[in-house]
């Protein structure tokens, strides 16, 4: 296997912008980043709302929460695959085998990510500032707003765990998005695909790259928190 | 302000391209189809003429033969295209099909390491081959996918009078998983194993593994393409569907067919008009 050749054929694919690649990267990023949103529209109030509520049966509620943070994508996928078949309850949507599809099970691989550590992050503040706040009229759910706003550095990480679960996975794209060419295919499914070609050095030279994407994200996200928190000054 | 501005910014702009993907209404049909008609580059090859004439998208999903049909039995593609002549034949009298056509044909080899513990390197036969094979507990990787080549596999077994399920042992590795993968893990531990040749041509991880037995007539392979039919599930194309089939089985398609090669070599050797295949 000859590494070298295989690293230089992987690294032109960037240098020289193949569109293929660059589709598939593409897709990979906007699927997994519209998870991301979608569970953090969701998953933001809710997580706070977990935290602040109390009713019975919560407990059990927050640990079966928990547990689904390892929810195994194939199991996530296979049930978005059973809803959304043709034969399903959802069938008639038409959304297996679309970007759409894997949209849906990557939001679902999330969104207990993004709870569990909404949840967890806002118990925390609010004990913390429960006098205050309630000193300046902000009782129960209408604190939510500001501690969301104060744990936002928190919850960006939180959001980040849940974007490399997202675009770390494959067996829930391979699913419900059934890999086809120029349409669903992303990073994960197309190292697999190499993987399954023999050609084991084009799917690590990809794999490098998924990893040095999600490194530059990560970074990102780290100096835009910074700023941030330069800004507001704390 | 400014971080959360930002934060409204994107968020509007992944919706945006949310709903960008929501709404493609590109004309395209779902073809369900083998590992081997895909992993080979056929499609790749193929799809884009078809395209040029018709403007029809074909998106192929490929999966081993039981999966494909599946797939199709619950609507979730418009055509198939797989390898297994009586699992089709079951496919359309059970109504989830209009009518099997065959399209072409390529071949299965069997494959192993150069050192042959087995000792079938030469033989044209591959009953005696699978029978040294099992005599001698030679390693051997099966598919065990319910795909088209796994079922081949069986059939040659019992062709030899094997019963598998009695005879197999720790020489015999169910791995369950694709032609791919089947290959890699024949190349990681130097075992016989059955192959299409086509994904075995484009196979690149071969390490100490070649072709043992080739040519022998029990080794090919027919394909068929069906229309899944639109009275089990009325949202299929039919029209688009149909319009493929016509292509494929067409002068035209098979020409185009038989003209893919690797390394000089034809890969599907088309035969639409072969009465019985």
């Amino acid at each position: 296997m000859d590494l070298l050749a295989a690293f230089s054929e992987a690294f032109g694919l960037i240098t020289r912008l193949d569109p293929g690649f660059v589709a598939i990267v593409g897709l990979s990023l906007r699927v997994s980043l519209t998870a991301v949103l979608l569970a953090a529209l969701i998953g933001l109030p809710l997580g706070a709302w977990l935290a602040l509520a109390r009713f019975p049966g919560r407990s059990l509620l927050v640990v079966a929460i928990n547990a689904l943070m390892g929810l195994p994508p194939v199991v996530a996928g296979l049930i978005v695959f059973l809803v959304l078949s043709r034969s399903g309850p959802l069938g008639s949507l038409g959304l297996l085998f679309t970007p759409s599809a894997m949209i849906i099970a990557q939001t679902l691989l999330v969104l207990p990510i993004v709870i569990s550590l909404t949840r967890a992050t806002v118990e925390e503040l609010w004990s913390e500032y429960r006098d205050h706040l309630t000193a300046l009229g902000l009782t129960g759910f209408r604190a939510v707003p500001t501690l969301l706003w104060d744990g936002r550095f928190a919850l960006t990480t939180g959001l980040l765990a849940g974007f490399g679960r997202a675009s770390a996975e494959v067996g829930a794209v391979l699913m419900v998005g059934g890999n086809i060419a120029h349409y669903t295919r992303t990073m994960t499914t197309t190292i697999a695909l190499e993987t399954s070609k023999g050609d084991l050095a084009l799917a690590l030279g990809l794999s490098l790259i998924l990893m040095t994407l999600t490194l530059m994200i990560n970074g990102a996200a780290y100096a835009a928190s910074r700023i941030g928190a330069r800004f507001a000054g704390s | 302000m400014f971080t959360r501005r930002i934060f409204l910014g994107l968020t509007m702009a992944t919706l945006f391209s949310a709903s960008a993907i929501a709404q493609n209404n590109e004309r395209f049909i779902v073809v369900s189809s083998t590992t081997s008609t895909t992993d080979s580059g056929l499609f790749n090859h193929i799809l884009p003429l078809f395209k040029a004439k018709t403007g029809i998208d074909v998106r192929v999903i490929s999966q081993g033969t039981g999966q494909a049909l599946d797939t199709g039995k619950r609507g979730d593609a418009d055509v198939v295209i797989v390898h297994a002549k009586s699992q089709e034949e079951k496919f359309v009298a059970e109504g989830f099909g209009v009518e099997r056509k065959p399209v072409m044909y390529n071949d299965f080899v069997l494959i192993g390491p150069k050192a042959d513990p087995a000792a079938v390197k030469n033989t044209k036969d591959i009953v005696a081959a699978l029978k040294a094979i099992q005599s001698r507990s030679a390693l051997f990787v099966s598919r065990g996918d319910k795909s088209g080549t796994h079922a081949a596999e069986l059939t040659l077994w019992k062709t030899a009078g094997i019963d598998i399920d009695q005879a197999k042992g720790p020489w015999y590795r169910d791995i369950g998983q694709g032609m791919g993968a089947a290959l890699n893990t024949a190349s990681a531990m130097n075992a016989y194993v059955l192959a299409d040749r086509a994904t075995w041509l484009n196979f690149k991880n071969r390490g100490d593994l070649a072709i043992m037995v080739e040519g022998d007539t029990r080794l090919f392979n027919q394909y068929g393409v069906i229309l899944v039919d639109p009275k089990k599930h009325p949202h299929v194309k039919a029209k688009d569907g149909q319009a493929f089939i016509d292509w494929l089985i067409s002068a035209e398609g098979q020409r185009a067919i038989g003209d893919y090669k690797i390394n000089g070599e034809i890969l599907f050797f088309p035969n639409a008009s072969q009465p019985g295949a």
